[in-house]
């Protein structure tokens, strides 16, 4: 099945697959219609789509070097493109995302901008010279083009950082989907992800990882698009909301002047008791904050975010398995055609969700109802029940007041289809689509971790004679242990120790952006010059992230600190990028040239025909 | 100048114009946020539907331009690959 015109038949395949998943889909609507229970729908979604993805990672297995690394560098444009918007959409993304707009309104929506803004820079300065390179990994191009293992160890080093704060979060996140679609403990669902991720990528690595975050791409944004349309045409958004939420979005501006954004003291949240991560709304939906500070968080935190992402290793590598340069280059505008599709919706469904609790015309509303009426609310004892939703009186009226409501992000997606009263049906494809989303993040870090170890530090630097079954076997064994130190810090809940995802984009950006950018657009950067600005980079950034980060900074440096111009532990990468850019160009003008054949080499690879520099390793 | 370096200079400048593009898009526009959310689009706040949508769009609009209008340039230099992609 995946030989001889496979490649030609990928849309005939896919389109079968997605056909057969909204079959499924119209089966489980009758099941419940049936009688069988949501708790049961939900198990057989997940599970039903989990198989078919352990499916593919079988049915994909290879021996062979470049199949495993690189996917055998024939995946067409638009499948590539898919297949890396399900690489870059996490379990947060698909979860959390809507909420953060939710709670954070116009602030938050910084992240949307740098999410995707990012891709410019993949396209321009990246990924088709990384492809006409015709490395394996991030530190093969690295450790190829200034040579030496020093240089090759360091930017591995920056990888593994980046990707495994990353990889924790991700795996975090399959534990709690799949806890709550199986209804099983969270730690037994760590582990149910982790097997699952295991499963599509170690028999097949790349080839595997690359068809089933195909179908994963498929899954999660049916999931997605589907509640987003129906609650917008349940709840009078209209049937398309992408263009008709203006009313919409007028209206949260006049609710919020209604019931006022009040701010809670921290004293008071703690008396009442509020569980942690919940939240509630205090920032204005579409309003712009005044000020020049708030427009440099903006500017900052969109910043950080997207050169971030043009440095973050298992996007870049998934611009190595096109089957031409010109064919990355498409690939990534096709990537973000995808990506668009998700995060321009989850605005919409923060809107339409916020507007269904807020509005007190609405028959869903809750703001301004009494605090009695509003507990004996069906989803709201549900999800009160888990600590996923709080009420505190603080002014003693019994009147809920917008500042009294307290929500976990990820309910947003999690519950507003049962909030505007869509079948449960609809909370099972959301269970499967959010696991698709956890799952196909995972597996594309998981792997970009262990092939850099597996080709960079045990091929290239410790055994250069191993043969193919050696690396091969090595590469899989390093992918079940990171697998495992990934679940095993999750399953321990030890993840609040790694903070923010946003740390991995502000760890790459520190130590690899500029060694990455420099290496094609100036020949005249040295390996010396490369070694001096990933280190420089990484120990600054990590250095102030020490320092501004309360939890750090207490113990190391004895208090806390106010962040420097506004840059706080979501933005250090703004301290370590423009050090490791000084460091670089500088130690480089003070070494010699880099060698003619070097020089040849930046250039070859500056021209999209001829022969790539790494051929078949 | 050889023909490699004609290239380079066309995808130099190529380079530059997107990033301007990108800047724009991503940059510029948010510095005058609370200017542009007193006009409207699609009945919008301006500044709001750009984080939200508009910029985004504009990002894919620019991603498809700029691997064309580079293939031109491949094209004119004979740099062009014969894909079967």
């Amino acid at each position: 099945m995946f030989k001889g015109d496979f490649i030609k038949n990928l849309p005939k395949i896919y389109g079968t697959y997605t056909g057969g998943f909204l079959v499924f889909i119209i089966l489980m609507a009758i099941a419940e219609q049936a009688g069988v229970s949501a708790k049961n729908i939900g198990v057989m979604f997940v599970a039903f789509t989990v198989c078919i993805y352990a499916l593919i990672g079988y049915l994909s297995r290879t021996i062979n070097v470049d199949a495993y690394y690189v996917a055998g560098r024939q995946v067409p444009t638009v499948f590539n493109g898919m297949a890396t918007a399900a690489d870059w959409m996490s379990g947060a993304s698909f979860v959390a995302l809507a909420g953060g707009v939710y709670f954070g309104g116009y602030t938050y929506m910084a992240f949307l901008v740098g999410w995707t803004g990012g891709y410019v820079l993949v396209a321009t300065l990246m990924a088709p010279y990384l492809r006409k390179f015709g490395c394996y990994t991030v530190p093969d191009f690295i450790g190829t083009r200034y040579g030496g293992n020093l240089v090759r160890a360091c930017s591995v080093f920056v990888l593994f950082i980046a990707s495994f704060t990353y990889v924790t979060a991700q795996i975090n996140a399959t534990g709690t989907i799949a806890s709550r679609a199986l209804g099983i403990p969270f730690e037994a669902g760590v582990w149910v992800g982790l097997v699952s991720i295991l499963i599509c990528s170690m028999l097949g690595g790349m080839r595997a990882v690359t068809w089933t975050q195909v179908a994963q791409y498929i899954v999660l944004i049916i999931a997605y698009l589907i509640p987003v349309f129906w609650i917008s045409s349940n709840v009078g958004g209209g049937i398309f909301p992408h263009l008709m939420l203006g009313d919409e979005v007028a209206r949260l501006g006049e609710l919020e002047q209604q019931f006022g954004l009040v701010k809670n003291s921290a004293a008071d949240m703690k008396a009442a008791g509020v569980p942690g991560g919940l939240k509630y709304i205090s920032g204005s939906h579409s309003g712009v904050p005044e000020g020049g500070m708030a427009v440099w968080k903006y500017l900052s935190l969109a910043i950080c975010m997207m050169v971030g992402t043009a440095s973050l290793p298992h996007i870049l590598m998934r611009y190595f398995t096109t089957p031409s340069v010109r064919a990355a280059r498409k690939s990534v505008a096709w990537s973000l055609f995808f990506i668009f599709l998700l995060y321009s919706s989850a605005p919409m469904l923060a809107t339409l969700s916020k507007l269904a609790l807020m509005d007190p015309n609405l028959p869903t509303g809750i703001i301004g109802k009494s605090i009695s009426e509003v507990q004996s609310i069906e989803w709201v004892q549900r999800w009160s029940e888990v600590k996923q939703v709080f009420i505190a009186d603080f002014n003693g009226d019994g009147i809920l007041q917008l500042n009294e409501w307290f929500m976990r992000g990820d309910v947003v997606v999690l519950a507003t289809p049962e909030v505007a009263g869509l079948p449960f049906v609809i909370s099972g494809l959301v269970f499967a689509g959010g696991m698709a989303a956890a799952m196909s993040t995972a597996d594309g870090l998981v792997l970009a971790i262990s092939n850099a170890l597996s080709h960079d530090i045990y091929y290239k630097i410790i055994d250069p004679k191993a043969d193919t079954a050696k690396r091969l076997l090595v590469a899989r064994v390093l992918l079940v242990i990171i697998g495992a130190a990934g679940a095993y810090i999750a399953s321990f809940r030890l993840t609040s120790i790694l903070g923010s995802v946003a740390w991995a984009f502000d760890f790459a950006m520190s130590g690899l952006f500029f060694p990455l950018v420099l290496g094609v657009w100036w020949k005249r950067a040295t390996r010396q010059g490369a070694i001096a600005g990933i280190i420089a980079g990484i120990v600054s950034g990590t250095l102030y992230l020490t320092w501004v980060f309360p939890k750090f900074s207490v113990p190391m440096w004895g208090g806390v600190n106010d962040p420097f111009l506004g840059i706080d532990h979501l933005r250090f990468g703004l301290i370590g990028a423009p050090i490791c850019l000084v460091v670089m160009v500088v130690v480089s003008l003070m070494t010699k040239e880099p060698s003619p054949s070097v020089q040849k080499m930046v250039d070859d690879t500056r021209i999209p025909t001829g022969k790539p520099i790494l051929g078949k390793q | 100048m050889s023909n490699k370096d004609a290239y380079w200079e066309k995808t130099k400048n190529h380079m530059l114009v997107t990033l301007a593009l990108w800047a724009f898009f991503s940059l510029v526009v948010f510095m005058f946020g609370s200017e542009l959310n007193t006009m409207s689009f699609l009945g919008y706040p301006l500044a709001y539907y750009m984080t939200a949508q508009g910029s985004l769009l504009a990002f894919v609009i620019i991603l498809f331009w700029t691997a064309n209008k580079q293939e031109k340039i491949d094209e004119e230099h004979g740099f062009s690959e014969r894909g079967d992609d």
